[in-house]
């Protein structure tokens, strides 16, 4: 019981932790891009404000509308912050907690398991603007998806094993970054729209759809659907920094790409307006799609050319 | 090293125990129009179990078939580094994602990736 506790604080606290950090960044950088201060009054420099936050979202009154479904309701973000801590277990730190051979099918597995959360919340909710919300945040997410899956197919015949410690070996002499950039920007565009992060961020639509499928939720339930984007929007950055960016471990490095990272999402959301609808499904069909596909034949048969596998097999 | 089971457990743990404090800590004051479903200030008009538009069943239809091509392949480059007939491996996955571009190009021909006319 105790040791649980421990393994508790010791790995989702910090993740959670991070995330109300991250919070707080994207707000004074948004700030500071449009010329204001951003928040600046708890505590110094404003260092306080996502624990006040957090504070406040779990004492507001959580509302379970009467139409709803309210086991699937509640279970919805239930769902999602599970996921998102539980995409976090693979990551190969000094110690990993736990080392999957398979890590990289399991950061796949769960990340698709996360468009449930999405569905169930908007289905559940009963209300138009939830509804249409969930419907374009599956489809959005679902068509990244291939995408992403794709250009993971021909990282993973490159590097030879769906173990992420390998991906260290296999970039030792060269980044994968630098030989595969074309993967390596459409990766990193699709996982802003695969996080539902601006400038593809038409589930949250304010204008037309008020905040999209989560818009029913309030207090509780809401601080964990919030909790669960951060986190992923942070994991998925960890992740672009392994599968691309990784020469030499070092856990300051890891740290200093994936925080770079997350100021890039940071800069395209003070800096590009919304994606219109048609436009995000071409992106992701007939531009993606195609391409990650002739990719995938060039990097299946690079390997087979040059009569070897990467990662030192 | 843990088990996979035990930080599920402990996640899910965690999860629970965010949701009953966040459900039970605040004092809860409902009335029938703060548990009605939001539309703008206004009353609910009609069902919310809308009709959509079958665009996006399209798309759930194209995301199968090509996740299904993923998972497919997905053991292939296993295969490179420990099986003996790597060539057969290679041109069965080819012959694969080239049939799946013809469904594609067939898809783009037809108009199925169109979403506004």
């Amino acid at each position: 019981m105790i040791l649980s506790v421990i393994h508790i604080f010791l790995y989702f606290v910090p993740v959670l932790l991070a995330v109300a950090f991250l919070t707080l960044t994207e707000r004074k950088v948004i700030g500071y891009v449009q010329l204001r201060k951003g928040p600046n009054v708890v505590g110094p420099y404003g260092l306080l404000q996502p624990i006040a936050d957090g504070v406040k979202l779990f004492i507001k009154e959580p509302i379970k509308p009467s139409s709803s479904n309210p086991s699937v309701f509640f279970f919805a973000p239930m769902l999602a912050l599970i996921l998102a801590l539980l995409l976090w277990m693979p990551v190969p730190l000094m110690d990993a907690f736990i080392e999957l051979n398979f890590a990289v099918l399991f950061v796949l597995a769960i990340s698709s398991l996360s468009v449930y959360s999405i569905m169930a919340s908007g289905w559940s909710s009963n209300s138009k603007y939830a509804l249409l919300g969930a419907l374009r945040a599956v489809a959005q997410m679902v068509s990244y998806e291939v995408s992403l899956g794709l250009i993971i197919l021909s990282l993973i015949c490159l590097v030879g094993g769906f173990n992420l410690a390998q991906f260290f070996s296999a970039q030792e002499e060269v980044m994968l970054m630098l030989s595969c950039w074309p993967l390596g920007i459409m990766w990193f565009i699709s996982t802003v729209a695969e996080t539902n992060r601006s400038p593809f961020d038409l589930t949250e639509g304010e204008s037309e759809l008020v905040s999209g499928f989560n818009v029913e939720y309030s207090g509780g339930p809401f601080a964990l659907f919030f909790l669960a984007e951060y986190a992923n929007i942070l994991f998925m950055n960890v992740l672009s920094a392994l599968l691309f960016l990784a020469a030499h471990f070092s856990l300051l490095g890891v740290a200093v790409k994936v925080g770079l990272l997350a100021g890039l999402y940071l800069w395209f959301r003070a800096s590009y307006p919304r994606f219109r609808y048609d436009q995000l499904m071409h992106l992701a069909w007939k531009s993606f799609l195609p391409l990650s596909l002739g990719l995938l034949m060039l990097n299946f048969s690079l390997p087979l050319t040059f009569s070897g596998i990467g990662g030192g097999l | 090293m843990l088990s996979l089971t035990y930080i599920v457990g402990i996640a899910s743990a965690l999860v629970i125990i965010l949701l009953l404090v966040g459900l039970h800590l605040p004092s809860v004051m409902p009335d029938n129009e703060k548990l009605s479903a939001y539309e703008c200030g206004f009353d609910p008009m009609g069902n919310a179990r809308l009709p959509f538009s079958l665009r996006f069943f399209l798309v759930a239809i194209l995301f199968l078939l090509f996740d299904l091509e993923i998972a497919l392949i997905l053991p292939y480059p296993l295969g490179v580094v420990f099986s003996e007939n790597t060539f057969y491996n290679y041109w069965l996955v080819m012959l694969l994602v080239v049939v799946l571009t013809f469904g594609l190009m067939y898809e783009w021909l037809k108009g199925g990736l169109e979403w506004t006319e």
